[in-house]
């Protein structure tokens, strides 16, 4: 009961919060917030809309899953953006570059993505555990140099071909798709959606029913204890990071095996950030991500549908950006009172067990 | 709680000044020796000089805004969505009434950010990186949306302001001409420092005296005054300053707030800079957290900060001026650096740093061998690229305040 | 100025204070004579800190009325009772490593004479006073333990205060930085000083008081006149019963090592001084080796260099003859050494994670708590049942295993610390100050602990501040100064005060068995 109060409150209430601070906006703006709240939420039926939710919501699960590796042991990675942009950049050269069969040609292009974020959030994992340079400061600085870094990449004479006016990777032949499930008019849901999923359940194994997942949460914790108790910090700072790297190095792979099929200048860019924001309002708990994911990608869709209606979809933004504010406060402030609580109710049990025993001696 | 015995209190210790000039001179004297060895002779220009103070200005303003902030114990990686309020502030503000209302304007959106990054930090003590990440969220939602609203009637263009008024420009004369034609002279040194001095005494705009004035401000206000001795209290011990009748909470706001009106001051630098027509979507193009990394390489002082932002100026001035062969230049300079280096410290007997230093030159002079000139793409990059280098070096020795980052409660000490 | 009628410098009467689920301050009344020293005894938990700070204005009291001087007042802040003429020296330090000695006297009274050169020449008159000897520019950070707590007194009478509490200002020195700290306050009793001594150390208290009041529970129980009253009376006061002993009984020890640490050394860092040296020791099964030193010479590092926390320079340590010099700390770990750290919330506890997880820490590659295999399964039921199992035999109070371990009390944490380092049979076990800042009962339960599981084999190494402890636990004493082993005591016949002074070195052959 308790428990259901602390998990579901605070989202609710940074949300209801949110959607009131947008309100205000529009009617200072002199738009409808009931306008826009219909258009929002009548949108979903609507073409496309419900497949691409889903579509972008495992994208930003799988951003968030990787930043949420790092939080459980306290580690920012802010650097998913950069790993996941230079693993796609990376995994689309060499898919497109291989003949083989396929399956076989799908996988390796996963692993290499894989390993290209790795190695990425290897160089920041390095610093940190070595040489102490926080992580925070090293990602940034990693994400601005894969940026320079890809558009070296892709330049005609390294590995881009020119098509059009956008310069893109040599295209990944069909055997490297990774196929979808199409719903004829309500579009295609990526296969990797499915991926998503298996990571979302081998996150929650992981971090609850292994030894590892222990070690990480007891690092995020208490560093110190944790090094008392036999966890080697370095080794957990190292295969935290690394971890969250590989996954974030999938980041880009729905769009690049599902839709896109060759990286280009114009690829999408900022999941890296939504999936920082995705893992705060789930509070890197699994399921929470999983809403919290499809709540930020039903919002990216509301902008256009408002945009149709004449409300500024920026609105949007706004709307997100405060959700995040107000949920990483909610949170705080709950886990406080629930602390306080908990002391309260430990030590009330056992004033009256001592006033028992007493009476009874 | 181990007194680790440090370094002899009573052993002469070379006076500051006489550091920074060495410092300075020894800088010079390399980029001279590059310039003339490698043709460069861009490295050392007037025009140079002049991008790059332009460029540090606002990683200055990012980096003094990181210092007020973290000094007050307040980790503030939100200085980038600051900066990007104190942008469109900026041209809101200036393409009405001009710039000195820009300026007005930018440090009234970047103090209202950090504002919101106090309220979340120190009232609610949410984690601080969470909260920076979110006010930069926030705040491109924001502008974004305001521009749509605001400025897009008149611009036509939701990404962009109408045109802003910019501050004139001035020269320092007559040194600023005298410098000018001793630089065209092409004489070894002579002319090299004439293009440097050059380049910072002329084509300045207010902003650029403020910017640098602001450095030995801050330093007074936080080093040598009641107000900066209770500031830096809240970030080394802000139970101690508490039990002393601190009232920490107070200054974390004050420390916060002027954060973030520096990096609004930052974004109005941007706004006003001499060639650009006012606000312009990702214009900040991540300046605040350079100026954050800025200030971590000065080890959380104000010269320190200064240094970090005029290498980052620097490089990128460089890079944009001059593009990638004079890039290609400066790693002749690195390698002339790193040789001095080991040389230094060979000569104390600190044979470690000196053989990490013979390596470490030898790598970049194999680099500068190899190639003829650096991509642009990564040139672009050169700052991002020294502040990873600089950290992974000198990390270990950098001092932090204390307490930056943790929670503090009040009435909670002890 | 209050009137000269006014007997009472400080006066608190019917001083209520009560926390969520506690009452820790329950109508008590102290009357402090000017110009006395005034000790406030209690065990820890008694409610002496929370007194203090309401005295100080750290806390508002519920109930209860402050007079200073025969003047009603009410301390909203700290800046209150300064204002007052109220300082107070705390127990941890509130110093800034990183700031100055000068900084840090003058943050917060920098109102009184500014923090220029009139600063300066009160601080030099001041450090006169209390006998601070270091320049005032030098940072705080490499000052030694005796001079910050001059600096600490320093910072109180800099800001005019002439009433001044000390809280358990002995803790962290040796008996003869007590002697110059007590020297220093008998001569500024004479000008006129007031202080507020709280101590539980009951022998000091008898050496500087001139009244004692004694508080237990959050209650006053009464006062005592120093020069008459004994110390197991006042002790039997604080606690309301027959004071539990740590004595041991019949030796146990065999001759099966179960611990042998050769030549072992821990550089210190960057080019310093090494912080251990040539360190040889031996714990056998069944017996208690003690380690006394002041805090800060190397004991923690001993620790935790055994632990493999820290990486020794060179040396051995080998459990039961196997060699551990370059096993990680889960390896010693499973070898069988069990921890209890000195510092249980930084090390011992995840504060946030309930009991049972609590349980598995240190445990985590091991049955009960792990099923091992390749992805090093854990087995959160057994993991829960052990915790029942140690709540169960250790008396842990607390309402289930699922209660985060925040929410225990400080001797109760202890006590799932012990337990859980007693389990799956260890053969060594290091106790760090095993009973700090835990009530008198967990305390004899710790104790007891420790007897039945020496008497069942188990080695023990043993440090701690508590001189009575370690006389009264250990089978052989060893004395640690500047990072090394310097002397050999026999708990049998050393007093408190030879081991003092063979601690500070000050016994003159440093070398000598005591």
């Amino acid at each position: 009961m308790t428990r259901a109060r602390t998990v579901l409150l605070p989202p609710a209430l940074a949300i209801v919060f949110a959607a009131l601070l947008c309100a205000v906006a529009l009617l200072i703006s002199g738009d409808s917030p009931v306008t826009a709240l219909r258009v929002m939420v009548t949108q979903v039926g609507e073409g496309t809309t419900a497949v691409d939710i889903v579509n972008s919501g495992a994208i930003y699960y799988i951003a968030a899953l990787a930043v949420a590796i790092g939080f459980q042991m306290k580690l920012f990675n802010i650097g998913i953006e950069g790993q996941y942009r230079l693993a796609a950049c990376v995994a689309a050269i060499v898919g497109g570059a291989l003949v083989l069969p396929p399956v076989v040609h799908t996988l390796v292009i996963i692993v290499v993505a894989a390993v290209v974020g790795a190695v990425w959030a290897g160089i920041a994992a390095l610093l940190k555990a070595y040489r102490g340079v926080s992580e925070v400061i090293s990602t940034i600085m990693l994400n601005f140099i894969a940026t320079g870094l890809i558009a070296f990449l892709i330049r005609p004479d390294s590995f881009g071909v020119l098509q059009g006016n956008n310069i893109s990777t040599a295209p990944i032949e069909p055997s490297g798709h990774f196929p979808g499930i199409s719903f004829g008019s309500s579009g295609t849901l990526f296969g990797m959606v499915a991926v998503a999923v298996l990571l979302g359940l081998g996150y929650w194994f992981l971090l609850n029913r292994t030894r590892f997942g222990f070690e990480l949460k007891a690092s995020g914790e208490s560093p110190t204890a944790a090094t008392a108790g036999g966890v080697d910090a370095r080794r957990m700072v190292i295969i935290a990071l690394v971890l969250s790297g590989a996954v974030a190095g999938l980041v880009g792979l729905p769009e690049l095996l599902g839709r896109d099929l060759a990286y280009t200048l114009t690829s999408p860019q900022g999941y890296g950030f939504t999936g920082i924001a995705v893992a705060l309002l789930g509070r890197n708990h699994p399921l929470g991500i999983a809403l919290g994911a499809l709540l930020w990608a039903f919002l990216d869709k509301s902008a256009l549908a408002l945009d149709n209606v004449g409300v500024p979809r920026e609105i949007v933004l706004i709307m997100q950006g405060s959700v995040v504010l107000s949920v990483v406060i909610a949170y705080e402030i709950v886990r406080r009172y629930e602390l306080a609580a908990e002391q309260r109710r430990v030590a009330a049990q056992l004033r009256s067990a001592a006033a028992a025993e007493k009476v009874a001696s | 709680m181990s007194a680790a015995p440090q370094s002899d209190p009573r052993r002469p210790r070379i006076p500051t000044w006489v550091r920074v000039v060495s410092v300075v001179a020894a800088g010079v004297v390399i980029l001279s020796v590059t310039a003339t060895l490698t043709g460069q002779y861009q490295l050392t220009s007037r025009g140079t000089t002049q991008a790059a103070v332009l460029l540090l200005l606002p990683i200055l303003f990012a980096g003094l805004g990181g210092l007020w902030s973290e000094r007050a114990g307040v980790i503030n990686i939100g200085l980038e969505g600051m900066m990007i309020l104190g942008t469109w502030g900026a041209a809101w503000a200036g393409y009405q009434w001009g710039p000195w209302a820009a300026v007005l304007g930018g440090i009234v959106l970047g103090a209202l950010g950090g504002l919101l990054h106090a309220v979340a930090t120190v009232t609610f003590n949410v984690n601080h990186i969470v909260s920076g990440v979110a006010i930069t969220l926030l705040g491109m939602g924001v502008t974004k949306y305001l521009s749509t609203l605001l400025f897009e009637p008149i611009s036509q263009n939701p990404r962009q302001s109408p045109r802003v008024e910019a501050f004139n420009t001035f020269s320092v004369q007559p040194v600023a001409d005298s410098l000018a034609s001793v630089e065209s002279q092409q004489r070894v040194l002579l002319s090299d420092v004439a293009g440097l001095l050059g380049g910072l005494l002329s084509g300045l705009t207010p902003l650029v005296i403020i910017g640098f004035a602001l450095v030995p401000i801050s330093y007074l206000v936080l080093w040598r005054t009641r107000f900066g001795l209770r500031l830096r209290s809240c970030g080394e011990n802000p139970v101690a300053a508490e039990s002393l009748g601190v009232k920490v909470v107070t200054y974390k706001y004050v420390g916060v707030v002027i954060s973030g009106a520096l990096a609004g001051l930052g974004g109005a630098a941007l706004t006003l800079n001499p060639g650009q027509l006012g606000y312009l979507e990702g214009q900040t193009g991540g300046r605040g957290y350079i100026g954050l990394a800025a200030m971590i390489f000065g080890n959380w002082r104000p010269g320190g900060l200064l240094a970090g932002s005029a290498l980052f100026g620097y490089v990128d001035g460089v890079q944009l001026r001059a593009g990638g062969e004079a890039v290609h230049g400066l790693l002749y300079g690195a390698t002339i650096l790193a040789v001095g280096l080991a040389v230094v410290w060979v000569a104390r007997r600190r044979w470690r740093a000196a053989l990490i230093a013979a390596v470490a030159g030898a790598v970049v002079y194999g680099v500068y061998y190899s190639i003829d000139t650096v991509p642009r793409e990564f040139a672009a990059y050169a700052p991002q690229l020294v502040t990873l280098l600089v950290l992974a070096v000198a990390s270990q020795r950098l001092r932090p305040p204390a307490a930056i980052g943790l929670e503090y409660r009040r009435g909670e000490g002890d | 100025m209050a009137t000269s009628a006014a007997e009472f410098a400080v006066e608190l009467s019917g001083i209520t204070k009560r926390f969520p689920g506690v009452v820790a301050n329950d109508d008590i009344h102290l009357q402090v004579r000017r110009g006395e020293v005034h000790a406030l005894c209690g065990e820890n938990g008694a409610g002496k800190s929370t007194l203090m700070k309401i005295l100080y204005g750290m806390q508002q009291p519920d109930e209860g009325t402050i007079s200073v001087n025969g003047e009603h007042v009410r301390f909203r802040s700290p800046s209150d009772a300064i204002k007052a003429g109220i300082g107070m020296v705390h127990q941890h330090f509130m110093l800034a490593d990183n700031l100055t000695v000068a900084e840090n006297i003058l943050l917060g009274a920098e109102g009184l004479l500014g923090i220029g050169g009139a600063a300066r020449r009160r601080i030099a008159e001041l450090a006169g006073t209390v006998g601070l000897d270091v320049d005032p520019r030098v940072l705080v950070e490499r000052l030694g333990v005796a001079d910050r707590q001059r600096v600490e007194i320093i910072k109180v009478l800099y800001r005019g205060a002439r009433t001044v509490i000390l809280d358990e200002p002995t803790a962290v020195l040796v008996p003869q930085e007590v002697g110059e700290l007590f020297d220093t306050l008998r001569a500024m009793r004479s000008d006129g000083f007031t202080f507020l001594f709280i101590s539980h150390k009951l022998d000091e208290v008898r050496a500087i008081a001139d009244s004692i009041t004694v508080i237990r529970r959050g209650m006053s129980v009464g006062t005592a006149d120093p020069a008459s009253v004994t110390s197991r009376q006042l002790a039997e006061m604080m606690v309301g019963s027959e004071l539990p002993s740590p004595e041991t009984r019949d030796s146990t020890v065999t001759h099966r090592e179960a611990l042998r640490v050769e030549g072992l050394e821990l550089a210190g860092e960057s080019g310093a001084r090494p912080v251990l040296t040539g360190i040889d020791l031996v714990v056998r099964a069944g017996e208690v080796l003690g380690i006394a030193g002041v805090e800060g010479n190397g004991q923690t590092e001993l620790v935790e260099t055994i632990m493999g926390m820290r990486r020794a320079s060179s040396g051995t340590v080998a459990l039961a003859g196997r060699d551990l010099s370059h096993a990680s700390t889960l390896e010693r770990r499973e070898a069988g050494i069990g921890y209890v750290p000195e510092d249980r919330t930084r090390h011992g506890l995840l504060a946030s994670q309930p009991l049972w997880a609590n349980r598995m820490l240190g445990y985590q590659s091991r049955p009960p708590v792990s099923r091992g295999g390749f992805l090093g399964l854990l087995d959160r039921g057994a993991a829960r049942r052990d915790t029942e199992r140690i709540v169960a035999e250790f008396d842990v109070r607390t309402p289930s295993v699922d209660v985060p371990a925040a929410a225990l009390s400080g001797g109760n944490q202890q006590k799932l610390v012990v337990g859980r380092e007693l389990s799956g049979d260890p053969v060594l076990l290091i106790a760090s100050h095993p009973t700090r800042g835990v009530d008198v009962g967990a305390q004899a339960g710790i104790w007891e602990e420790l007897r039945r599981a020496r008497a069942r084999g188990l080695a023990v190494l043993l440090v701690s501040a508590d001189l009575d402890e370690l006389i009264g636990l250990s089978d052989r004493i060893k004395v640690m100064l500047r990072g090394t082993l310097v002397a050999d005591a026999d708990p049998a016949t050393v007093t408190p005060e030879e081991l003092g002074a063979a601690m500070t070195g000050a016994d003159g052959s440093a070398e000598a068995v005591v």
